[in-house]
């Protein structure tokens, strides 16, 4: 029996952060410290919300995750393999509008199929069958721009599932809707994970969203962005905003992140221009 | 109703005008060579196919300008289209070439001209293919070589600059979502790079035509030129047949036209989708 809880032990680690740092060289040759030496491991089938201050370098561990961007030291592991290109097994949505303006829907959410060569009308069955999942199949023959905002990030989800990645990145996908598309879409996800069943790591400036979608809450520092603490979610799914428990974590989150806030504004800022000033 | 009529009225005032004062101008001059009268240029634009003055026709003449226009500016497209792309792409690329083709590209086509006859002389497609007799021959040397640099020089640079301009204005999240879905180098620039920096070459394209169109004149002032509407206009001042000019010119204006109209159905046509964009 050991070897085989061993393999399950290697095969639920399906992504692993170690010592990941990125810096950015600024034009006039300064430097930022955006990510500083973060270790993350995310098991199989979770969903694992990172919540920081803004700027604290949270979509940049993401493009790193991507492979949209090198760490500039340690490395991010997917099965076991250093990141170093996007692959189609690591999806990504993004919080702009990332559709493609000048295809219709389905042909949006074909594209990765496209990609890598599936035939037309197979990929159209796809296209079709994850735009049926996000509820929009009557827009199938839309362009982009005639949908509403919260209308293309469903879209841009379908597209990302129909690639049928084992990990799913979410750059604040939800960042730029209003209140109540952006409740509705976290509980749409919710349920497409529950059924599709992928791991997700979801990037957010919302204590609320983080709390209600995560297993677990990964709570960023200020720049530069490490990790300050990881807290389970232990409250049942589906989970009510009117639950205690929700509130006294999502309270703890916050009080966590406004320290940090308040520390960057002043003492990081005064140590970032004296470090200048050597 | 009413506003009907008057915005189709609108457009002809001021070529009614314009006509009233040609046939006012034209009476009181009562010189031919000045100014003809408006009934003997429009006779002439009524029996396009007429044989003029052992010149050919108005229609053969402006085939044989379109056959060369559209040579010249095909290569120009084929050229500076693939070119304008690396160079909005690839950043490396740009600063290679970009101040070498500022410096070409004040230079006006028609300066070209004593260079390209010392390059080319009265060589057409005759001479390479090395026909010599025959209609085909009177067919191919047409196509001179400097006339068709000239023209090319014409379209070559605002379909670069169009080029450029769109493509390094894709937004950077379509070509990280694409790179995400798996999409090659090469996928990135067929599909993703080329039809969003479309609209802006199309209107590159538009531009690079008229301008070829408009260099056409010059470049059938070339020794060893005789056929085109642009020699059509010189021979006939030489002559002091001022009523082939003018009916010359007005064909090239239409011909212009025409194309420019196409342009703008195809623009609208087709990229329907960034109209919906604004």
């Amino acid at each position: 029996m050991r070897p085989v809880i061993k393999v399950c032990f290697i095969m639920t680690e399906i992504l692993k952060a170690n010592n990941v740092s990125k810096t950015f060289e600024t034009k006039n040759g300064g430097r930022i410290h955006a990510v500083d030496s973060v270790s993350l491991s995310v098991p199989k089938n979770d969903f694992i919300c990172i919540v920081g201050p803004s700027g604290c370098g949270k979509s940049t561990f993401l493009k790193i995750a991507a492979g949209l961007e090198p760490a500039s030291s340690g490395s991010i592991l997917f099965r076991e393999l250093e990141i170093k290109r996007p692959d189609p097994d690591i999806g990504m949505v993004f919080q702009e509008y990332s559709l493609f303006p000048w295809l219709q829907v389905i042909d949006n959410v074909a594209a990765g199929p496209e990609f890598s060569g599936v035939k037309k009308n197979e990929r159209l069955k796809i296209a079709e069958r994850y735009l049926d999942m996000v509820g929009l199949l009557e827009f199938a023959h839309a362009f982009p721009n005639e949908l509403s905002g919260g209308m293309r990030q469903r879209v841009a989800i379908a597209r990302a599932f129909a690639n049928d990645p084992e990990i799913l990145l979410m750059d604040e996908p939800f960042g730029s809707l209003d209140a109540h598309t952006r409740i509705l879409l976290q509980k749409e996800l919710l349920r497409i994970w529950e059924t599709h069943r992928k791991t997700i790591l979801f990037v957010t400036h919302s204590v609320d969203e983080a709390v209600y979608l995560a297993d677990r809450v990964v709570i960023m520092s200020a720049r530069p962005g490490r990790i300050k603490e990881i807290l389970d979610v232990d409250i049942d799914r589906p989970r009510s905003r009117a639950n205690p428990l929700f509130g006294r974590l999502a309270d703890n989150i916050l009080q966590q992140l406004e320290q940090e806030i308040k520390g960057a504004g002043w003492g990081r800022a005064k140590l970032a221009t004296r470090n200048k000033m050597k | 109703m009413n506003k009907k009529i008057a915005s189709l009225l609108t457009p002809t005032i001021v070529p009614v005008v314009l006509l009233i004062t040609w046939i006012y101008a034209a009476w009181h001059i009562s010189n031919q060579v000045i100014l003809p009268p408006v009934d003997n240029v429009f006779a002439l634009l009524a029996n396009p196919t007429e044989n003029l003055i052992s010149m050919g026709s108005l229609v053969s003449n402006i085939t044989v300008s379109l056959a060369r226009v559209l040579m010249g500016y095909l290569m120009a497209a084929v050229l500076a289209i693939p070119l304008g792309i690396i160079m909005g792409y690839y950043a490396l690329v740009f600063r290679l070439m970009n101040t070498f083709l500022n410096i070409f590209r004040p230079i006006p086509p028609l300066a070209w001209v004593p260079l390209v006859m010392a390059w080319f002389g009265v060589a057409s497609l005759a001479t390479i293919f090395g026909v010599e007799t025959g209609n085909l021959f009177v067919c191919l040397n047409n196509l001179k070589f400097s006339m068709i640099f000239i023209i090319f020089i014409g379209g070559f640079f605002p379909i670069l600059t169009s080029s450029i301009h769109g493509v390094s204005s894709v937004s950077r999240i379509l070509i990280d979502s694409a790179r995400v879905l798996g999409a090659s180098e090469f996928q990135i620039f067929y599909k993703v790079l080329l039809p969003a920096a479309m609209p802006s070459i199309i209107n590159g394209l538009r531009i690079g035509l008229g301008i070829s169109w408009m260099c056409l004149v010059s470049a059938e002032m070339l020794p060893g030129s005789i056929s085109g509407v642009g020699y059509l206009i010189t021979h006939a001042y030489t002559l002091a047949s001022t009523d082939i000019v003018i009916a010359g010119m007005i064909s090239i204006g239409i011909v212009g036209m025409a194309m420019d109209r196409l342009f703008y159905y195809i623009e609208i046509k087709k990229y329907s989708w960034q109209r919906l964009a604004k």
